[in-house]
Protein backbone atom coordinates (compact mmCIF):
# COMPACT_ATOMS: atom_id res chain seq x y z
CA UNK A 1 0.00 0.00 0.00
CA UNK A 2 2.66 2.41 0.70
CA UNK A 3 4.66 1.93 -2.54
CA UNK A 4 1.24 2.08 -4.62
CA UNK A 5 0.89 5.55 -2.25
CA UNK A 6 3.93 7.11 -2.68
CA UNK A 7 4.03 6.16 -6.63
CA UNK A 8 0.18 7.18 -6.97
CA UNK A 9 0.96 9.50 -9.57
CA UNK A 10 3.31 7.41 -11.68
CA UNK A 11 0.35 4.38 -11.67
CA UNK A 12 -2.26 6.92 -12.56
CA UNK A 13 -0.30 7.78 -15.56
CA UNK A 14 0.76 4.31 -16.75
CA UNK A 15 -3.23 4.04 -15.85
CA UNK A 16 -4.00 6.30 -18.50
CA UNK A 17 -1.98 5.26 -21.21
CA UNK A 18 -2.78 2.00 -20.66
CA UNK A 19 -6.61 3.13 -20.86
CA UNK A 20 -5.65 5.03 -24.07
CA UNK A 21 -4.39 1.39 -25.89
CA UNK A 22 -7.66 -0.31 -24.90
CA UNK A 23 -10.25 2.20 -25.67
CA UNK A 24 -9.33 3.44 -29.14
CA UNK A 25 -8.84 -0.24 -30.68
CA UNK A 26 -12.70 -0.78 -29.05
CA UNK A 27 -13.98 2.20 -30.94
CA UNK A 28 -12.34 1.57 -34.37
CA UNK A 29 -13.24 -1.72 -34.05
CA UNK A 30 -17.24 -0.90 -34.01
CA UNK A 31 -16.52 1.95 -36.34
CA UNK A 32 -15.17 -0.21 -38.92
CA UNK A 33 -16.84 -3.59 -38.65
CA UNK A 34 -20.76 -2.33 -38.29
CA UNK A 35 -20.52 -1.27 -41.72
CA UNK A 36 -18.64 -4.01 -43.05
CA UNK A 37 -21.16 -6.59 -41.50
CA UNK A 38 -24.01 -5.01 -43.29
CA UNK A 39 -21.94 -4.82 -46.44
CA UNK A 40 -21.56 -8.21 -46.17
CA UNK A 41 -24.08 -9.66 -44.85
CA UNK A 42 -26.25 -10.43 -47.61
CA UNK A 43 -23.40 -11.55 -49.86
CA UNK A 44 -22.64 -15.20 -48.40
CA UNK A 45 -19.16 -15.56 -50.16
CA UNK A 46 -17.81 -12.28 -49.27
CA UNK A 47 -19.17 -13.06 -45.87
CA UNK A 48 -17.35 -16.23 -45.33
CA UNK A 49 -14.26 -15.25 -46.55
CA UNK A 50 -14.48 -12.44 -44.71
CA UNK A 51 -15.00 -14.38 -41.32
CA UNK A 52 -12.43 -16.60 -42.54
CA UNK A 53 -10.12 -14.07 -42.82
CA UNK A 54 -11.20 -12.52 -39.24
CA UNK A 55 -10.63 -15.90 -37.37
CA UNK A 56 -7.31 -16.40 -38.95
CA UNK A 57 -6.03 -13.01 -37.72
CA UNK A 58 -7.70 -13.76 -34.66
CA UNK A 59 -4.99 -16.81 -34.12
CA UNK A 60 -1.95 -14.82 -34.31
CA UNK A 61 -0.99 -14.25 -31.00
CA UNK A 62 -0.31 -10.40 -30.14
CA UNK A 63 3.19 -10.51 -29.23
CA UNK A 64 3.54 -12.00 -32.61
CA UNK A 65 1.23 -9.57 -34.08
CA UNK A 66 3.18 -6.11 -32.27
CA UNK A 67 6.51 -7.49 -33.77
CA UNK A 68 5.44 -8.33 -37.24
CA UNK A 69 3.13 -5.20 -37.62
CA UNK A 70 5.97 -2.44 -37.47
CA UNK A 71 7.47 -4.37 -40.29
CA UNK A 72 4.41 -4.05 -42.37
CA UNK A 73 2.79 -0.42 -41.52
CA UNK A 74 6.54 0.56 -41.34
CA UNK A 75 6.31 2.09 -38.28
CA UNK A 76 9.24 2.04 -35.53
CA UNK A 77 8.65 -0.70 -33.14
CA UNK A 78 7.70 1.54 -29.99
CA UNK A 79 4.78 3.35 -31.70
CA UNK A 80 1.58 2.94 -29.67
CA UNK A 81 0.17 3.13 -33.43
CA UNK A 82 1.16 -0.82 -33.54
CA UNK A 83 -0.49 -1.85 -30.18
CA UNK A 84 -3.71 0.07 -31.58
CA UNK A 85 -3.54 -1.32 -34.87
CA UNK A 86 -3.03 -5.02 -33.91
CA UNK A 87 -6.00 -4.54 -30.51
CA UNK A 88 -8.21 -3.12 -33.53
CA UNK A 89 -7.28 -6.27 -35.85
CA UNK A 90 -8.98 -8.54 -33.09
CA UNK A 91 -11.67 -6.33 -32.30
CA UNK A 92 -12.83 -5.96 -35.39
CA UNK A 93 -12.39 -10.11 -35.99
CA UNK A 94 -14.66 -10.79 -32.61
CA UNK A 95 -17.17 -7.88 -33.27
CA UNK A 96 -17.53 -8.97 -37.49
CA UNK A 97 -18.89 -12.15 -35.79
CA UNK A 98 -20.85 -10.34 -33.39
CA UNK A 99 -22.61 -7.83 -35.85
CA UNK A 100 -23.33 -10.68 -38.09
CA UNK A 101 -24.78 -13.01 -35.41
CA UNK A 102 -26.94 -10.02 -34.04
CA UNK A 103 -27.96 -8.73 -36.65
CA UNK A 104 -29.33 -12.28 -38.12
CA UNK A 105 -31.15 -12.77 -34.64
CA UNK A 106 -33.24 -9.30 -35.42
CA UNK A 107 -36.62 -11.62 -36.45
CA UNK A 108 -37.40 -11.10 -40.08
CA UNK A 109 -40.86 -9.85 -39.35
CA UNK A 110 -40.13 -7.12 -37.47
CA UNK A 111 -38.01 -5.24 -40.25
CA UNK A 112 -40.50 -6.32 -42.92
CA UNK A 113 -43.24 -4.42 -40.29
CA UNK A 114 -40.57 -1.37 -40.46
CA UNK A 115 -40.71 -1.91 -44.09
CA UNK A 116 -44.53 -1.68 -44.13
CA UNK A 117 -43.97 1.43 -41.81
CA UNK A 118 -42.55 3.30 -44.32
CA UNK A 119 -38.96 3.48 -43.27
CA UNK A 120 -36.00 3.51 -45.89
CA UNK A 121 -33.52 1.12 -45.70
CA UNK A 122 -30.96 3.62 -43.72
CA UNK A 123 -33.41 4.60 -41.01
CA UNK A 124 -34.63 1.18 -40.61
CA UNK A 125 -31.33 0.03 -39.91
CA UNK A 126 -30.57 2.90 -37.26
CA UNK A 127 -33.68 2.55 -35.36
CA UNK A 128 -34.61 -0.98 -36.18
CA UNK A 129 -31.73 -3.53 -36.79
CA UNK A 130 -29.19 -1.56 -34.55
CA UNK A 131 -30.96 -0.90 -31.77
CA UNK A 132 -32.26 -5.02 -31.89
CA UNK A 133 -28.72 -5.98 -32.38
CA UNK A 134 -27.54 -4.12 -28.79
CA UNK A 135 -27.07 -7.25 -26.45
CA UNK A 136 -25.36 -9.16 -28.78
CA UNK A 137 -22.98 -6.06 -29.61
CA UNK A 138 -22.49 -5.17 -26.21
CA UNK A 139 -21.65 -8.91 -25.34
CA UNK A 140 -19.03 -8.78 -27.99
CA UNK A 141 -18.03 -5.02 -26.41
CA UNK A 142 -17.46 -6.75 -23.41
CA UNK A 143 -15.52 -9.54 -23.96
CA UNK A 144 -12.91 -7.04 -26.46
CA UNK A 145 -12.71 -4.53 -23.70
CA UNK A 146 -11.62 -7.32 -21.35
CA UNK A 147 -9.37 -9.15 -23.43
CA UNK A 148 -7.64 -5.57 -25.14
CA UNK A 149 -7.26 -4.40 -20.76
CA UNK A 150 -5.29 -7.76 -20.55
CA UNK A 151 -3.40 -7.49 -23.85
CA UNK A 152 -2.21 -3.98 -23.81
CA UNK A 153 0.27 -5.19 -20.56
CA UNK A 154 1.87 -7.86 -23.21
CA UNK A 155 2.74 -4.42 -25.50
CA UNK A 156 4.86 -3.79 -22.09
CA UNK A 157 7.27 -6.13 -22.92
CA UNK A 158 8.29 -4.80 -25.86
CA UNK A 159 8.98 -1.46 -23.98
CA UNK A 160 5.77 0.32 -24.34
CA UNK A 161 4.59 2.15 -21.53
CA UNK A 162 1.79 1.16 -19.69
CA UNK A 163 0.37 -0.87 -16.45
CA UNK A 164 2.28 -3.88 -17.48
CA UNK A 165 5.79 -1.79 -16.88
CA UNK A 166 4.76 -2.80 -13.66
CA UNK A 167 5.05 -6.58 -14.54
CA UNK A 168 8.35 -6.17 -16.22
CA UNK A 169 9.83 -3.82 -13.29
CA UNK A 170 8.66 -5.62 -10.49
CA UNK A 171 10.42 -9.39 -11.94
CA UNK A 172 13.55 -7.46 -12.79
CA UNK A 173 13.24 -5.90 -9.44
CA UNK A 174 12.31 -9.02 -7.67
CA UNK A 175 9.27 -6.78 -6.12
CA UNK A 176 6.55 -8.36 -5.69
CA UNK A 177 4.44 -5.23 -4.54
CA UNK A 178 4.68 -4.01 -7.23
CA UNK A 179 3.47 -6.34 -9.39
CA UNK A 180 0.48 -7.01 -7.41
CA UNK A 181 -0.26 -3.33 -7.24
CA UNK A 182 -0.25 -3.88 -11.22
CA UNK A 183 -2.57 -6.86 -10.98
CA UNK A 184 -4.82 -5.27 -8.76
CA UNK A 185 -4.82 -1.70 -11.36
CA UNK A 186 -5.48 -3.65 -14.20
CA UNK A 187 -8.30 -5.92 -12.41
CA UNK A 188 -10.36 -2.55 -11.37
CA UNK A 189 -9.74 -1.05 -15.36
CA UNK A 190 -11.35 -4.06 -16.63
CA UNK A 191 -14.09 -4.21 -14.31
CA UNK A 192 -14.56 -0.14 -14.46
CA UNK A 193 -14.62 -0.54 -18.17
CA UNK A 194 -17.01 -3.71 -18.19
CA UNK A 195 -19.81 -1.66 -15.70
CA UNK A 196 -19.72 1.25 -17.87
CA UNK A 197 -20.38 -1.06 -21.11
CA UNK A 198 -23.28 -3.05 -18.80
CA UNK A 199 -24.76 0.62 -17.60
CA UNK A 200 -23.88 1.49 -21.80
CA UNK A 201 -26.36 -0.86 -22.89
CA UNK A 202 -28.98 -1.06 -20.46
CA UNK A 203 -29.28 2.97 -21.31
CA UNK A 204 -29.65 2.30 -25.15
CA UNK A 205 -31.79 -0.85 -24.80
CA UNK A 206 -34.70 0.31 -22.32
CA UNK A 207 -37.10 -2.30 -23.74
CA UNK A 208 -35.05 -5.07 -22.74
CA UNK A 209 -35.99 -4.32 -18.96
CA UNK A 210 -39.23 -5.60 -19.70
CA UNK A 211 -38.20 -8.51 -21.77
CA UNK A 212 -36.85 -10.84 -19.05
CA UNK A 213 -39.26 -14.04 -18.82
CA UNK A 214 -40.84 -13.23 -22.63
CA UNK A 215 -40.51 -15.47 -25.07
CA UNK A 216 -36.52 -16.81 -25.65
CA UNK A 217 -35.29 -15.81 -28.43
CA UNK A 218 -33.13 -17.69 -31.42
CA UNK A 219 -29.93 -18.23 -28.98
CA UNK A 220 -26.89 -16.54 -30.67
CA UNK A 221 -23.61 -18.33 -30.93
CA UNK A 222 -21.20 -16.83 -28.56
CA UNK A 223 -18.45 -15.44 -30.01
CA UNK A 224 -14.70 -17.13 -28.89
CA UNK A 225 -13.52 -14.83 -26.39
CA UNK A 226 -10.47 -16.38 -25.21
CA UNK A 227 -8.45 -13.92 -23.28
CA UNK A 228 -4.85 -13.79 -25.05
CA UNK A 229 -1.55 -13.41 -23.89
CA UNK B 1 19.82 -6.52 -47.45
CA UNK B 2 16.29 -5.65 -47.00
CA UNK B 3 14.58 -6.83 -43.14
CA UNK B 4 11.96 -9.51 -44.91
CA UNK B 5 15.55 -11.05 -46.61
CA UNK B 6 17.33 -11.06 -43.48
CA UNK B 7 14.53 -12.85 -41.70
CA UNK B 8 14.54 -15.40 -44.52
CA UNK B 9 18.10 -16.02 -44.23
CA UNK B 10 17.66 -16.09 -40.26
CA UNK B 11 14.69 -18.94 -40.96
CA UNK B 12 16.73 -20.66 -43.83
CA UNK B 13 20.25 -20.62 -41.75
CA UNK B 14 21.23 -24.46 -41.22
CA UNK B 15 22.15 -22.92 -37.80
CA UNK B 16 18.53 -23.03 -37.10
CA UNK B 17 17.72 -26.36 -37.32
CA UNK B 18 19.96 -28.28 -35.44
CA UNK B 19 21.23 -27.98 -31.82
CA UNK B 20 20.14 -26.64 -28.58
CA UNK B 21 18.10 -23.49 -29.92
CA UNK B 22 17.26 -24.88 -33.12
CA UNK B 23 13.57 -24.34 -34.38
CA UNK B 24 12.84 -27.85 -34.22
CA UNK B 25 13.96 -27.78 -30.46
CA UNK B 26 12.08 -24.80 -29.64
CA UNK B 27 8.74 -25.47 -31.49
CA UNK B 28 9.26 -28.86 -29.63
CA UNK B 29 9.14 -26.89 -26.06
CA UNK B 30 6.44 -24.60 -27.19
CA UNK B 31 3.95 -27.97 -27.78
CA UNK B 32 5.32 -29.21 -25.37
CA UNK B 33 4.29 -26.71 -22.70
CA UNK B 34 1.28 -26.49 -24.39
CA UNK B 35 -0.12 -30.23 -24.34
CA UNK B 36 1.15 -30.01 -20.33
CA UNK B 37 -1.26 -27.38 -19.91
CA UNK B 38 -3.44 -28.12 -21.79
CA UNK B 39 -3.55 -31.64 -20.21
CA UNK B 40 -3.94 -30.39 -16.29
CA UNK B 41 -6.62 -27.83 -17.05
CA UNK B 42 -8.77 -30.41 -18.67
CA UNK B 43 -8.25 -32.79 -15.72
CA UNK B 44 -9.44 -29.55 -13.23
CA UNK B 45 -12.09 -28.05 -15.57
CA UNK B 46 -14.13 -31.28 -17.40
CA UNK B 47 -15.30 -32.69 -14.32
CA UNK B 48 -16.18 -29.65 -12.96
CA UNK B 49 -18.03 -28.65 -15.41
CA UNK B 50 -19.71 -31.70 -16.10
CA UNK B 51 -20.65 -31.92 -12.64
CA UNK B 52 -22.04 -28.59 -12.53
CA UNK B 53 -23.86 -28.78 -16.36
CA UNK B 54 -25.68 -32.06 -15.48
CA UNK B 55 -26.91 -30.94 -11.27
CA UNK B 56 -27.28 -26.47 -12.02
CA UNK B 57 -25.47 -26.82 -8.70
CA UNK B 58 -22.70 -24.04 -8.03
CA UNK B 59 -23.80 -22.75 -11.50
CA UNK B 60 -23.61 -18.86 -10.51
CA UNK B 61 -20.28 -19.53 -8.52
CA UNK B 62 -18.48 -20.84 -11.53
CA UNK B 63 -19.38 -18.54 -14.50
CA UNK B 64 -18.69 -15.29 -11.70
CA UNK B 65 -14.46 -17.78 -11.36
CA UNK B 66 -14.67 -17.90 -15.31
CA UNK B 67 -14.84 -14.57 -15.81
CA UNK B 68 -13.19 -12.80 -13.51
CA UNK B 69 -10.19 -15.42 -14.67
CA UNK B 70 -10.51 -13.62 -18.17
CA UNK B 71 -9.81 -10.14 -16.83
CA UNK B 72 -6.29 -10.96 -15.05
CA UNK B 73 -3.26 -10.08 -17.25
CA UNK B 74 -1.68 -12.89 -18.41
CA UNK B 75 1.67 -11.07 -17.85
CA UNK B 76 1.60 -10.38 -14.19
CA UNK B 77 0.08 -13.74 -13.00
CA UNK B 78 2.82 -15.14 -14.95
CA UNK B 79 5.53 -12.96 -12.94
CA UNK B 80 3.70 -13.36 -9.79
CA UNK B 81 3.83 -17.08 -9.84
CA UNK B 82 8.01 -16.97 -11.49
CA UNK B 83 8.95 -14.51 -8.15
CA UNK B 84 6.47 -16.17 -5.19
CA UNK B 85 7.86 -20.28 -6.88
CA UNK B 86 11.09 -19.88 -8.30
CA UNK B 87 12.48 -20.61 -11.74
CA UNK B 88 11.69 -23.68 -12.72
CA UNK B 89 9.34 -25.56 -15.47
CA UNK B 90 6.00 -25.53 -13.25
CA UNK B 91 5.35 -22.23 -11.99
CA UNK B 92 4.82 -21.06 -15.84
CA UNK B 93 2.95 -23.81 -16.21
CA UNK B 94 0.85 -23.06 -13.20
CA UNK B 95 -0.25 -19.75 -14.62
CA UNK B 96 -0.91 -20.92 -17.68
CA UNK B 97 -3.24 -23.89 -16.10
CA UNK B 98 -5.02 -20.75 -14.62
CA UNK B 99 -5.81 -19.13 -17.59
CA UNK B 100 -6.79 -22.38 -19.60
CA UNK B 101 -9.27 -23.46 -17.43
CA UNK B 102 -12.19 -21.01 -18.07
CA UNK B 103 -12.61 -21.48 -21.53
CA UNK B 104 -12.84 -25.31 -20.85
CA UNK B 105 -14.80 -25.00 -17.89
CA UNK B 106 -17.30 -22.45 -19.69
CA UNK B 107 -17.23 -24.89 -22.94
CA UNK B 108 -17.71 -28.03 -20.92
CA UNK B 109 -20.52 -26.40 -18.62
CA UNK B 110 -22.64 -24.59 -21.21
CA UNK B 111 -22.18 -27.50 -23.81
CA UNK B 112 -23.64 -29.96 -20.85
CA UNK B 113 -26.61 -27.19 -19.64
CA UNK B 114 -27.43 -26.77 -23.69
CA UNK B 115 -28.66 -30.11 -23.79
CA UNK B 116 -32.36 -30.52 -24.75
CA UNK B 117 -33.94 -30.84 -21.49
CA UNK B 118 -36.58 -33.05 -23.27
CA UNK B 119 -33.86 -35.54 -24.54
CA UNK B 120 -32.25 -35.97 -21.10
CA UNK B 121 -35.55 -36.39 -19.46
CA UNK B 122 -36.10 -39.58 -22.36
CA UNK B 123 -33.35 -40.76 -20.77
CA UNK B 124 -34.19 -40.69 -17.40
CA UNK B 125 -38.29 -42.05 -18.41
CA UNK B 126 -35.43 -45.02 -20.05
CA UNK B 127 -34.58 -46.10 -16.90
CA UNK B 128 -30.55 -44.51 -17.73
CA UNK B 129 -28.75 -43.92 -14.13
CA UNK B 130 -27.40 -40.11 -13.77
CA UNK B 131 -23.81 -41.66 -14.49
CA UNK B 132 -25.28 -42.84 -17.65
CA UNK B 133 -27.13 -40.12 -18.76
CA UNK B 134 -23.92 -37.65 -18.06
CA UNK B 135 -21.57 -40.66 -20.02
CA UNK B 136 -23.91 -42.04 -22.59
CA UNK B 137 -26.39 -38.77 -23.63
CA UNK B 138 -25.09 -35.41 -22.26
CA UNK B 139 -21.27 -35.74 -22.87
CA UNK B 140 -21.69 -36.87 -26.72
CA UNK B 141 -24.33 -34.15 -27.05
CA UNK B 142 -22.05 -31.89 -25.94
CA UNK B 143 -19.13 -32.55 -27.50
CA UNK B 144 -18.70 -29.96 -30.01
CA UNK B 145 -19.27 -27.44 -27.55
CA UNK B 146 -16.56 -29.10 -25.62
CA UNK B 147 -14.49 -29.69 -28.05
CA UNK B 148 -15.20 -25.51 -29.00
CA UNK B 149 -13.66 -24.55 -25.65
CA UNK B 150 -10.42 -26.83 -25.68
CA UNK B 151 -9.68 -25.10 -29.15
CA UNK B 152 -10.17 -21.85 -27.75
CA UNK B 153 -8.09 -22.91 -24.76
CA UNK B 154 -5.34 -24.63 -27.04
CA UNK B 155 -5.05 -21.30 -29.10
CA UNK B 156 -5.12 -19.35 -26.19
CA UNK B 157 -2.06 -21.24 -24.98
CA UNK B 158 -0.16 -21.24 -27.89
CA UNK B 159 -0.39 -17.50 -27.35
CA UNK B 160 0.28 -17.00 -24.10
CA UNK B 161 3.52 -19.55 -24.00
CA UNK B 162 5.37 -17.31 -25.81
CA UNK B 163 4.98 -14.74 -23.50
CA UNK B 164 6.58 -17.44 -20.98
CA UNK B 165 10.01 -17.19 -22.61
CA UNK B 166 9.74 -13.82 -20.50
CA UNK B 167 10.86 -15.75 -17.22
CA UNK B 168 12.75 -18.69 -17.61
CA UNK B 169 11.39 -20.94 -20.12
CA UNK B 170 11.91 -21.88 -24.03
CA UNK B 171 9.80 -21.74 -26.49
CA UNK B 172 9.36 -20.14 -29.85
CA UNK B 173 8.75 -16.91 -27.39
CA UNK B 174 12.46 -17.46 -26.65
CA UNK B 175 13.66 -15.81 -30.38
CA UNK B 176 11.42 -12.66 -29.78
CA UNK B 177 13.59 -11.54 -26.45
CA UNK B 178 16.50 -12.60 -27.07
CA UNK B 179 16.28 -10.69 -30.54
CA UNK B 180 14.61 -7.89 -28.28
CA UNK B 181 17.96 -8.16 -25.74
CA UNK B 182 20.07 -7.62 -28.90
CA UNK B 183 17.95 -5.68 -30.66
CA UNK B 184 18.22 -8.76 -33.20
CA UNK B 185 14.89 -7.94 -35.87
CA UNK B 186 15.44 -10.76 -37.80
CA UNK B 187 15.39 -12.67 -35.00
CA UNK B 188 12.30 -11.78 -33.60
CA UNK B 189 10.81 -11.30 -36.70
CA UNK B 190 11.57 -15.12 -37.42
CA UNK B 191 10.08 -15.83 -33.86
CA UNK B 192 7.01 -14.19 -34.75
CA UNK B 193 6.45 -15.56 -37.54
CA UNK B 194 6.99 -19.16 -36.03
CA UNK B 195 4.50 -18.50 -33.50
CA UNK B 196 1.88 -16.73 -35.42
CA UNK B 197 1.91 -19.99 -38.31
CA UNK B 198 2.30 -22.45 -35.25
CA UNK B 199 -1.26 -21.07 -33.99
CA UNK B 200 -2.85 -21.00 -37.53
CA UNK B 201 -1.77 -24.78 -38.14
CA UNK B 202 -3.30 -25.51 -34.89
CA UNK B 203 -5.79 -24.27 -35.46
CA UNK B 204 -6.78 -25.63 -38.64
CA UNK B 205 -5.36 -29.13 -37.56
CA UNK B 206 -8.33 -28.42 -34.41
CA UNK B 207 -10.95 -27.44 -36.52
CA UNK B 208 -10.41 -30.82 -38.86
CA UNK B 209 -10.25 -33.21 -35.86
CA UNK B 210 -13.41 -31.22 -34.81
CA UNK B 211 -15.60 -32.34 -37.75
CA UNK B 212 -13.95 -35.77 -37.61
CA UNK B 213 -14.61 -36.01 -34.27
CA UNK B 214 -18.09 -34.48 -33.86
CA UNK B 215 -20.96 -37.00 -32.79
CA UNK B 216 -22.69 -36.33 -36.67
CA UNK B 217 -20.25 -38.59 -38.20
CA UNK B 218 -20.74 -40.89 -34.80
CA UNK B 219 -25.11 -40.49 -34.96
CA UNK B 220 -24.99 -41.34 -38.63
CA UNK B 221 -22.77 -44.63 -38.39
CA UNK B 222 -24.64 -45.89 -35.31
CA UNK B 223 -28.18 -44.70 -35.17
CA UNK B 224 -30.49 -45.15 -38.14
CA UNK B 225 -32.18 -42.11 -38.51
CA UNK B 226 -36.15 -42.20 -38.22
CA UNK B 227 -38.31 -43.91 -40.54
CA UNK B 228 -40.46 -40.69 -40.97
CA UNK B 229 -37.62 -38.34 -41.30
CA UNK B 230 -35.94 -40.49 -43.70
CA UNK B 231 -38.80 -40.18 -46.36
CA UNK B 232 -38.74 -36.53 -45.91
CA UNK B 233 -34.76 -36.44 -46.88
CA UNK B 234 -33.83 -35.92 -50.27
Amino acid sequence: MEWAAANAGRILSLAGQHLVLAIVPLLLGLVISLPLAQLVRRHPAWRTALLTLSSVLYTVPSLALFIILPVVLGTRILDPVNVIVALTVYAVALLMRSALDSLDSVDGELSLAARALGHTAVSRYFQVDLPLSLPVLIAGLRAISVSNISLVSVAALVGMPNLGILFTEGLQRDFVTEIVVGLVAILVLALIMDLLLVVLGRVLSPWARFASGAAPRKPVTPARRAVRG
Amino acid sequence: MSLFEQTWAWLTDPLQWSGYSSIPTRLGEHIFYTLLTVAIASAIALPIGAYVGHTGRGRVVVVAIAGALRAVPTLGLLVLFVLLSGIGLMPPIWALVILTVPPILAGTYSGIAAVDPVVVDAARAQGMREFQILFGVELPNAAPVIFGGIRAAVLQVIATATVVAYTSLGGLGRYIFDGLALSDYPQMLGGSVLVAALAVVADLVLGVLLRRLGPHSVSKRELPAPEVLKEGMP
